[in-house]
């Protein structure tokens, strides 16, 4: 069984190709760096993970669930952090989390439960009583990332969470999310930021629609700095 | 149902503890209609002669009349709102959230639903109650016989506003809504005048306005308002709902267009 399974994916809109053909697989419990600039298609793929959209072919796999057939199956293992900030502002952070873990059918003691034991994990219990609005944007962020834990997700996609964060804020983060892959949850993590990736993480580099590498980081980017080597790519297929 | 029930409740709070937030809209639900009643009523009561129609066993006055067609105002303006609250949902991200749960999506857009019908109907009888302090009463028994009929119209018109929602791209085109749904469903309906007398002034405004969902939705709460059973406004209104239901439902599946918005 794979963490995630994409394969011969291809989406368009409109006349414009979005993905091309992109196919690739992450083991359960690796760190997968999906990387690519902007425009890449990284936002599409995920729309496509987490079926808001359905793609016309290929086929997507979470931990070992057909997305296509069976869709709420695959969704249950499925922890998502959107790009976009999607908690309710007037909410606190308990009510926030208590909401999202009701919509994946928690109640009662358990997602009590649930609830406290993701506030540790992400360091803001002592936040639960706050308005969302009032947390700082790395705050807000790690509440993002408690919620998409509530349900104990085999699978967890990450689109750009880092954006709009300070340096400090980034690297805990990331660091928070390299934990919880050693802890065996799988991790899909897009970004444009070379810098977030590390040696041995897993990369899938995307760009204009279609995969132009992917392997181990270190191996990616042979004896020149990640970066370099993405600049070099990307600019030799535009 | 494992799962099911925890969602509704956590949907149907959502929305109450937004609208709670939200005390200018509770506000602004209930001075439109009252204004109506109270101004443009008054206003009118000596222009508009009524004669006696079914439910009424007697002459009524103007404002007696308008009373339902304001309740269905309240009704298809919140669930205009509704829809205004989805799209806003859609363009800050949240509908995300919701869309991703493993639960159907149906039956999360039917929570969705629900709920804002629940608290339209919270607000007309806050109207009803304003009226009848001025005066304007019903059948006591008549409030409780209005709620379901209530129910039925309300989630006519929230259904309504979940399928405009998901055609509608950006929340700015919202002012669309007002000028090509709410304003011709409300006028060109049975709120403010019996269709006889619009039937006197053109026999075509007549049959639009006799097609129209909201002069039917309107009508089934008149006639429960007076404890009265009107069964094919009851028929029209849930056959308009059922459409505007599944319309929705598609508009909303990975299929349609509800949520296929780039980003």
């Amino acid at each position: 069984m794979t963490g995630i399974r994409v394969a011969d994916l291809t989406y368009s809109y409109g006349a414009k190709m979005a993905l091309d053909g992109v196919s690739f697989d992450v083991a359960p419990g690796a760190f997968c760096a999906l990387l690519g600039p902007n425009g890449a298609g990284k936002s599409t793929l995920f729309n496509l993970l987490t079926r808001l959209f359905v793609a016309p072919r290929g086929r997507i796999e979470i931990a070992g669930h057909d997305l296509a057939r069976a869709p709420r199956a695959a969704l249950a293992k499925l922890g998502i952090v959107f790009q976009q900030p999607t908690l309710d502002l007037d909410l606190t952070v308990r009510q926030n989390l208590s909401y999202f873990a009701a919509l994946h059918g928690l109640s009662g003691r358990n997602r009590a439960q649930r609830i406290d034991q993701v506030l540790e994990r992400l360091h803001i219990a002592d936040r639960a009583r706050e308005k969302a609005r009032t947390l700082n944007g790395g705050h807000r962020r790690r509440t993002e990332i408690a919620r998409a834990l509530l349900h104990d997700p085999a699978v967890l996609l990450l689109d750009e969470p880092t954006v709009g964060l300070d340096a400090a804020s980034r690297a805990a983060i990331t660091d928070h999310v390299h934990g919880l892959a050693d802890d065996g949850t799988t991790i899909l993590w897009a970004t444009h930021l070379a810098d977030e990736v590390r040696p041995d993480d897993r990369l899938v580099i995307l760009h204009r629609a279609k995969v132009l590498a992917d392997g181990l980081a270190h191996d990616v980017s042979g004896d020149t700095s990640l970066q370099e080597a993405f600049l070099a790519m990307t600019s030799e297929a535009a | 149902m494992n799962g099911y029930l925890p969602a509704l409740i956590a949907i149907v709070t959502r929305e109450a503890l937004r609208f709670i937030h939200q005390r200018e809209r509770f506000v602004a639900a209930l001075v439109r209609p009252l204004v109506w009643l109270l101004v443009f009523a008054a206003g009118f009561r000596a222009a508009l002669g009524l004669s006696i129609i079914p439910p009424y066993q007697t002459y009524v006055t103007y404002e007696t009349y308008i009373v339902p067609g304001l309740c269905g105002m309240i009704l298809l303006f919140n669930g205009m709102q509704s829809s205004l609250s989805l799209i806003y949902d859609r363009e800050m991200g949240s509908m995300k959230l919701l869309l991703t749960s493993p639960l159907p999506r149906w039956w999360l857009l039917m929570c969705k639903l629900l709920g804002a019908t629940a608290i339209s109907i919270l607000q007309v009888y806050a109207f009803l109650a304003i009226a009848a302090a001025f005066g304007i009463a019903m059948p006591a028994l008549g409030y409780v016989a209005a709620l379901p009929a209530l129910a039925v119209a309300g989630l006519m018109l929230g259904a309504l506003g979940l399928l405009l929602s998901s055609f509608i791209k950006q929340l700015e085109n919202f002012a669309g809504v007002m000028n090509f749904v709410i304003f011709p469903m409300f006028f060109m309906s049975s709120a403010l005048y019996p269709l006889w007398k619009m039937a006197e002034s053109s026999e075509l405004l007549h049959d639009i306005c006799a097609l129209n969902p909201f002069t039917h939705a309107v009508e089934l709460i008149r006639f429960a308002l007076y404890l009265q059973f009107n069964g094919p406004a009851l028929g029209w209104t849930v056959l308009a709902a059922c459409v505007f239901t599944t319309a929705a439902l598609w508009g909303y599946s990975p299929e349609g267009t509800g949520i296929r918005r780039k980003g």
